[in-house]
């Protein structure tokens, strides 16, 4: 127990960090209120040291014994990824919550009172949600998982109402609640459905049972299969993937763009590796494991809907955000390229392009959140043209980060969608590549247009009045999370030996040890394992 | 190191250029690419590889071991020759350029710059991702250029380019990645070094999985060539482009198809490419005819040249897909020649442009009482384009339908075209002739018609600089036209070396062919 709680020492620390950013919110003097974003920003580069500290002594506690994870050094990749980008977020929340009350403070029109003030908790809520996905990384059974999803989720309702102080945002915070708690419904219901078929919680005493039924039936049995369908079809809902991606287009709009970028990278990831965890229990990470041809055929339908459905949904947007959020929709199709690849090649391309697609994704909000118009945020394209002649810096970081989202080379995307296109050609899914090859080139009208309005286009009536925004925060993140796109390539092969550690199962060799220098150590794991 | 130096230098000089104050753009541009010029000279004199097929220029370093990814270059000798045609282009622009571009000047020549450094990149990449990374990227640089400095239409231009050319090099992007897999799930490691996944494809692979190979590379290449019937966006981004863009599109980045041609398919996909030449011949052929008929009733002098580039890049695949030395050579001069006249031609049409702000020739002709000079060089280049005997133009044309009739008979190579694809494809000359020489009749001679209004700061005829960005591409085509030996005892070896896989092919051609006498 003890060494489990070792384990967690990293999500305590950003738990801790909640815990303060909670009471400094309500401190009376502004100079602690205004230390909120630096004390989010130290809580998550200790984590991310506590991460490697612990996980330097191997995961021995996590790989067998009744706490075993299906995926023991997942954790360790997965807080890399998430710490990367949160720290990127972070930068992008600076300051805009509450900013009029602050001001009014800060002028002396108003005097402090703890109960209006909600910025600490907004705070709060983005460190507890990125501690959800965390979690989420080393759960060993279900209930953990459910918890920690939800714990992923639920603060982002809240962040989403109270990020800014619009009707939209409160429609969407609605929306956006009511549809997740059906969608929580969904997979818990699978959840159940799963333990009925097992009788166990453990995601690695399902899959023993269910290999062994393999074997002796030749399939793992109805009910368990139905399971793991309502599990996929929920969790669905948090990657925004079809058929449960109605909602992102509106929440996404109606959220204030730094909420966006959050909405955009942290319940998607959280769904991303749920999702891989829930499909361990067929036993596929197994030497010769498949999935059921059920499972199979609705992943391959849904990763087809959603890339197809985000890209042209995304080509008939005039708003920026509502672009954006179709874009975010497609990528989840893409990512599920590489979970249909399977355990191997295909996960790790899937954390590669889940870094890849975070630092792009929050770039193009962190545009956004860093300019407005007319005090609120820029909106449609036409906000967008021109922009080179008044925010050069501002165009040049939209244009890179669609760059990365296209899959432009010599860009991060690039090299993150080459990665599943690899896993995904060497397994046999062909059709699936071309799919989303074709689907890149679609994706292509829409970014272009990210690319070229803001830098060739002449300003427009509306873009004219477009203004740098109140704090620098979301510009430094643009900045950084653009230097990162072009220079990460040059690290391509560490990466891509973390996200090899990452995915090792328990049982099989662990590729690297810790601390080791991994670059470029192997061969991409799986070459061993694919059928001709 | 020189070939890496090749592509640094333009990289640089791009770089200062975003530093330095806008009034030293065109100098520091001007220097770079003269620099790169120098040191492309000096890597062609350094060069052992003219004649012998073999590899110079070489440079090796690891960056992905685990997906065998590397930074390999080198060259042969075409891959020399369309260096060395790349960075004799460059000066030529920024000059061309100097008076055509007034504003975003440090933009115009970094972009510039960028593009050369790209395009360099295509012809020395011997790792499938180094090419293809830079193949793509070449997209980007001539995006802004058309989008930023193009005329009216610009935005419409430069998208439709765009996104025409992502979307084929996307599928051009998964064959080669199903190549690069297949090679890897051979041979247990991955290498995306074009060598070893030439020979795989070459041997490994049963002539279905070729033939999609094949398909998938041709949606590629058949793009940026274009081949008919995906040539549509050519004309638009050729008469929105600036000169020099408009230069460079079609000089080079057409022969980035070519030589995807050249470099991967044929070497990659030989039983494909025996079974699909025909119907690649076909559309080569329709492409010349069809496109010829085009200019024939065009009346926007840019639109026309463009539009015969169409026409023109079908005698280089024709040639290509004759499948015999004689061919390929044809072909590989073809590029250059082409490069160079269809450059110029651009240049000239850039030139009068700037001084009327029309291209239509209802509205502009007769301009020998007025531009002497300008009309002589406008006739000369169209003669070296038309192929008249002695100039460049007719030595390339020539070799392409010989080879494409050669391969008639089954000799030493397995030739699937024949006579009368030779036949249809030298109708194509007949109206090159006859639309090039209507144009000049229009343009040059005859009644002189100007465009009423104010012609701007440029004197009536040429100035010096102008006549210094046509002189050496003049020079060249009449030292081709005199000598074209030279060059094709120059790449003769590295055309034998990318042929080397077809004579074995001949043997099962021989037997069907033989099968089907009764």
């Amino acid at each position: 127990m003890t060494e489990r709680l070792w384990m967690l020492i990293p999500e305590l620390i950003v738990l801790a960090g909640a815990v303060s950013c909670a009471i400094i919110g309500i401190s009376r003097s502004v100079a602690v209120r205004r230390s909120l974003p630096i004390v989010a920003f130290v809580t998550l580069i200790v984590a991310l040291v506590a991460t490697w500290i612990v996980y330097q002594d191997g995961v021995a506690s996590l790989g067998s014994g009744d706490w075993a994870v299906p995926m023991p050094w997942l954790g360790k990749s997965l807080i890399g990824v998430s710490v990367v980008v949160g720290l990127v977020l972070v930068l992008v929340q600076a300051g805009f919550v509450d900013h009029s009350y602050e001001d009014a403070v800060a002028a002396g029109r108003s005097t402090f009172d703890p109960l209006r003030t909600s910025r600490g908790e907004y705070y709060v809520f983005f460190l507890l949600s990125l501690c959800g996905l965390m979690l989420t990384s080393v759960a060993p059974d279900l209930i953990w998982l459910f918890l920690a999803l939800e714990l992923t989720s639920l603060p982002t309702y809240i962040m989403v109402a109270i990020g800014r102080i619009d009707r939209r945002a409160q429609e969407a915070a609605m929306k956006y609640f009511f549809l997740g708690a059906m969608a929580a419904a969904i997979f818990l219901f699978g959840f159940a459905m799963l333990y009925g078929a097992t009788g166990t919680m453990s995601l690695v005493g399902m899959k023993d049972v269910l290999t062994a039924r393999l074997a002796e039936t030749g399939s793992i049995g109805t009910l368990a299969t139905l399971g793991l369908l309502l599990s996929i079809f929920g969790i669905a809902f948090k990657l925004a993937a079809a058929p449960l991606h109605m909602y992102a287009a509106d929440v996404y709009e109606g959220a204030a763009a730094p909420v966006t970028a959050f909405l955009g990278f942290v319940p998607k990831a959280g769904g991303v590796v749920a999702l891989m965890l829930i499909l361990s229990v067929t036993g596929w990470m197994e030497e010769g494991g498949s999935l059921p041809e059920a499972v199979l055929i609705t992943l391959w339908i849904v990763a087809v809907l959603t890339m197809t459905l985000g890209n042209i949904g995304a080509l008939l947007q005039t708003r920026v955000k509502r672009m954006l959020a179709y874009s975010s929709i497609s990528h989840s199709g893409y990512i599920l390229i590489g979970i249909i690849a399977g355990p191997g090649d295909g996960f790790v391309a899937v954390l590669v392009y889940l870094l890849a697609y975070g630092l792009s994704n929050t770039a193009t909000f962190a545009v956004l959140a860093s300019l407005k118009r007319g005090g609120g945020e820029v909106e449609t394209l036409d906000d967008l043209t021109g922009l080179r002649e008044r925010h050069p810096s501002m165009a040049w970081a939209m244009a890179i980060s669609a760059g990365s989202l296209l899959g432009f080379p010599p860009l991060l995307g690039f090299w993150g969608k080459l990665l599943l296109f690899i896993a995904g050609i060497a397994t046999g899914h062909i059709v699936l590549v071309i799919i989303a090859a074709i689907n890149s080139a679609i994706s292509g009208w829409y970014y272009l247009r990210l690319v070229a309005l803001p830098l060739t286009g002449s300003p427009t009536a509306s873009s004219r009045s477009v203004e740098r925004g109140d704090w620098n925060g979301p510009r430094i993140a643009a900045v950084t999370a653009c230097a990162a796109v072009i220079v990460l390539p040059l690290f391509l092969g560490d990466i891509i030996g973390e996200a090899e550690e990452g995915v090792g199962v328990a049982g099989r060799e662990v590729p690297h040890q810790a601390g080791e220098d991994v670059a470029g150590a192997g061969a991409l794991v799986s070459l061993g394992r694919v059928s001709p | 190191m020189l070939g890496v130096l090749l592509m640094l230098v333009p990289l640089v000089a791009a770089v200062i250029i975003m530093f330095a104050p806008a009034r030293a753009a065109r100098g520091v541009a001007l220097i770079g690419t003269l620099v790169g010029l120098g040191l492309a000279i000096l890597a062609a004199i350094d060069f052992n590889g003219w004649g012998s097929g073999g590899w110079g220029l070489e440079f090796h370093r690891d960056l992905l071991p685990s997906l065998g990814i590397s930074l390999t270059f080198g060259a042969d000798s075409v891959s020399m020759l369309l260096v060395l045609l790349t960075v004799l282009l460059m000066p030529l622009a920024v000059i061309g350029s100097w008076t055509a571009v007034t504003e975003r000047l440090r933009e115009y020549y970094a972009w510039l710059l960028v593009l050369s450094t790209a395009m360099i990149g295509v012809f020395l990449a011997r790792d499938l991702l180094v090419f293809y990374v830079c193949f793509e990227f070449t997209l980007v640089p001539m995006f802004f250029l058309i989008a930023i400095y193009g005329s009216t239409n610009r935005a419409w231009a430069s998208v439709k380019f765009f996104l025409y050319t992502f979307l084929g090099s996307l599928f051009a992007f998964t064959g080669f990645l199903y190549v690069a897999w297949a090679n890897a799930e051979h041979g247990g490691v991955w290498s995306f070094s074009i060598p070893d996944l030439a020979h795989f494809a070459s041997t490994g692979m049963t002539s279905t999985e070729q033939a999609w190979v094949l398909l998938a590379l041709m949606a590629g290449f058949a793009v940026k060539i274009p081949l008919f019937p995906v040539h549509t966006w050519l004309p638009l981004a050729h008469t929105e482009a600036p000169t020099a863009g408009s230069v460079l599109l079609a000089a080079v980045l057409l022969k980035l198809g070519t030589y995807g041609l050249y470099r991967f398919v044929l070497p990659m996909t030989p039983s494909a490419v025996v079974d699909w030449a025909p119907l690649i011949g076909i559309l080569a052929i329709v492409g010349i005819l069809y496109a010829a008929l085009i200019c024939w009733v065009q009346t926007d002098v840019k639109k026309l040249v463009a539009y015969s580039s169409v026409s023109h890049l079908g005698f280089c695949v024709l040639g290509l897909f004759a499948l015999n030395p004689l061919g390929l050579q044809g072909s590989v001069l073809y590029m250059i020649n082409h490069g160079l006249s269809t450059g110029a031609l651009f240049f000239m049409i850039g030139m009068m442009y700037e001084r009327y702000h029309t291209r239509d020739m209802g509205v502009v002709g007769g301009l020998a009482a007025k531009m002497p000079v300008w009309s002589f060089f406008m006739v000369f280049f169209v003669l070296a384009s038309v192929g008249l005997p002695g100039l460049n133009g007719f030595v390339s044309e020539f070799l392409c339908l010989i080879g494409t009739f050669a391969a008639g008979d089954v000799g030493a190579y397995p030739g699937v075209l024949g006579p009368w694809f030779a036949a249809f494809a030298a109708l194509g000359m007949i109206f090159t002739a006859m639309y090039l020489l209507i144009m000049v009749g229009k343009v040059v001679f005859g009644p002189l018609r100007e465009p009423a209004g104010d012609h701007g700061p440029l004197p009536a005829d040429l100035t010096v600089r102008e006549i210094i960005v046509l002189v050496p591409l003049a020079a060249a085509c009449i030292w081709i036209g005199v000598q074209p030996d030279i060059i094709m005892d120059s790449m003769s070896g590295a055309i034998e070396h990318t042929l080397a896989v077809y004579p074995d092919l001949v043997s099962p051609v021989r037997e069907t062919v033989a099968g089907a006498m009764p």
